[in-house]
């Protein structure tokens, strides 16, 4: 890796890292995590299956709030406080600076969620439920999902205000979320033009729900190793279609 | 080779919804010899800060071409030789002076140990020791402004390009810059600094380019631009009535019951002189007066249509824009 590439990685890790917010939010996340207890001995039912789902969706949320919040106030921050000038005027490409941000936001993600799998993980195990791998499996899967969301919010906070790059980024979030009921919908759209208009808006739209095996790993239900392979290899190609696009836009941006 | 060379270099910029266009830079043409310590000088607005942002591509210029060391500037190798000090710095507050200057080192492609020991040298060359391990929210304006000049100074850099470095600086400060700007050219680099403080500039640059309204109107050689700009005399004379001096000469300021007649020639001096004895008036001083970098950036100031300075918008607004514009937007 170029020395500029992993300075600003590791200065935007740095940066997350000498953040308040960052803990409270990984502290919270880890909490309510383990308050999964709790409500799993308020309610009826198979007691760890309940801890898993409530354990998992509190993880779930807190990392995708921390992903677009970082995602968006690491790289607008460096823009209207001018320190992206002093990067930009230095040997470095506007191409590295955005390969820089992501990679450091990426290690970011990877620490919140570290954190916050693990303490999981073992909870599980002290709990009772053994050392399940699906539980690994699903932060792995999770994780690509936060890749994605990390990249759009770098995609939109590369040219717009923080504001309007929240609105985006949760709305993409939370389309992404149901976009696979499409097809349900699809079969009501009886002009052709319009059904290949969301056809291509269909592809075009993260479907993020392949990332959720949260049912799997609650149920215990078996995993597809090809499913999850193609999820894997869908965040990849998702991920770097959206750098590229956001290098095309950021190598145009002037910064007055 | 120059060190820097701009020619024709053209930038607006549209407002955002209206667009409409404002010609901020109208063909920008100066050259920097190496070695050399460059004077960029131009009121508020005048579009110094654009230019700069133009040559290190922060912004695309519409027309005209940036040579550094002879290379387009728009490459980003072209950048690995320059330091820049940007208008107003502002650093990353949660990192310490000696974490930041790390981190701008990484940015070039230096050895690991020459980074150290520079890193070192720097903070005591800028009278930052002592303060290296404090975090930079706790700096003050011109401690930030010191770091600036360290993190231009890390890659030790050929050419240095300074925006407005002496803003902020107590007068202890500005004489550490200009002692430390003079042995920067004593090593041979070359120094590019804009400001519109003129006795910043009167005090150490080789050359100065004066920019109005987005353009280039004067550039030269300090002591030419000084000498070939015509001197005068003043003569200061009292015991003598006005209507006595008017007969002698016409023109003249009264200040504290004394005259003051301004006179461009020597010969001048001479008649006016010993008319007023004659009248038995005193002669108080006769001063030979030079024409400072002062009057000379007056002078083009004045041949502009004169503009209401108070109309800039918070003076940004500069002469580039039609007045009217100040208001509307
Ligand atoms: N983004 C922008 N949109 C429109 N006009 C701009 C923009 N940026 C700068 N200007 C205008 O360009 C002109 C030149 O600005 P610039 O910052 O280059 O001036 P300057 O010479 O550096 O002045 P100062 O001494 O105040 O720093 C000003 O009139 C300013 O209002
Ligand atoms: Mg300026």
């Amino acid at each position: 890796m170029k020395p500029a590439v992993k300075g600003i990685a590791v200065n935007t890790f740095r940066e997350s890292a000498r953040n308040k917010m960052f803990y409270l939010l990984v502290f919270f996340g880890i909490l309510f995590a383990l308050s999964s207890k709790l409500v799993s001995f308020l309610t009826l039912g198979d007691a760890m299956k309940v801890l898993k789902d409530t354990g998992l969706a509190a993880i779930n949320f807190f990392c995708v709030l921390i992903a677009i919040f970082t995602g968006i106030n690491l790289v607008y921050k460096e823009i209207e406080k001018k320190t992206a000038y002093n990067i930009l005027s230095k040997p470095v490409s506007r191409d590295e600076f955005i390969i820089g941000k992501f990679l450091g936001l990426a290690l970011t993600m990877l620490t919140a969620l570290g954190a916050m799998a693990v303490i999981f993980f073992v909870f599980v195990a002290v709990s009772g439920g053994g050392f399940d791998l699906k539980i690994a499996v699903y932060f792995l899967m999770l994780y690509l999902e936060l890749l994605i969301i990390i990249a759009i919010s770098l995609l939109f906070s590369s040219f717009t205000t923080p504001i309007l790059s929240f609105i985006f980024t949760v709305s993409l979030y939370l389309i992404g979320q149901i976009i696979w009921t499409y097809n349900e919908f699809a079969k009501y759209l009886a002009i052709p033009l319009w059904r290949a208009f969301t056809q291509v808006l269909y592809y075009l739209l993260p479907n993020l729900n392949k990332f959720n095996i949260k049912s799997q790993v609650v149920m215990g239900t078996a995993l597809d190793p090809w499913a999850l392979l193609f999820s894997g290899l869908y965040a990849l190609g998702y991920v770097l279609a959206l750098l590229a696009l956001t290098i095309l836009v950021f190598r145009r941006r002037e910064f007055q | 080779m120059k060190a820097l060379e701009i020619k024709g270099l053209k930038k607006s910029f549209r407002s955002n919804f209206l667009l409409r266009k404002y010609n901020i830079l109208k063909g920008i043409d100066l050259d920097v010899e190496k070695g050399e310590i460059y004077g960029f000088l131009g009121p508020n607005g005048a579009g110094k800060t654009t230019t700069i942002k133009c040559v290190m591509g922060l912004l695309a210029p519409d027309a005209g071409e940036i040579l550094v060391d002879g290379q387009p500037a728009r490459r980003t190798a072209a950048r690995q030789r320059i330091g820049f000090l940007p208008e107003n710095p502002y650093f990353y507050d949660y990192l310490t002076a000696r974490e930041f200057l790390f981190f701008s080192a990484s940015l070039f492609n230096l050895p690991a140990t020459e980074v150290k020991d520079r890193v070192a040298a720097l903070i005591h060359r800028v009278g930052l020791s002592g303060r290296e391990d404090l975090k930079l929210r706790k700096f003050s304006k011109g401690m930030i402004q010191r770091l600036g000049l360290a993190q231009a100074l890390v890659n030790d850099p050929d050419l240095l390009i300074l925006d407005e470095p002496f803003s902020g600086l107590d007068p202890v400060g500005r004489k550490d810059l200009r002692t430390l700007i003079l042995s920067l050219r004593e090593a041979g680099k070359t120094i590019f600094f804009s400001s519109h403080i003129l006795q910043d500039m009167e005090l150490m640059v080789d050359r100065v380019g004066i920019i109005l309204d987005g353009a280039i109107r004067r550039q030269g050689k300090l002591s030419e631009l000084i000498s070939r700009s015509t001197q005068y005399y003043e003569v200061v004379c009292d015991h003598i009535s006005a209507k006595e001096l008017s007969r002698i000469q016409p023109v003249f300021v009264r200040r504290d019951g004394q005259f003051i007649i301004t006179l461009a020639s020597d010969a001048d001096v001479n008649l006016v002189v010993e008319s007023i004895i004659h009248n038995s008036g005193r002669i108080v001083a006769v001063n030979p007066v030079k024409m400072t970098l002062e009057d000379i950036f007056f002078s083009e100031m004045a041949g502009e249509a004169f503009r209401d300075p108070t109309s800039r918008s918070g003076g940004t607004g500069g002469p580039g824009r039609p007045a009217a514009t100040g208001e509307k937007t």
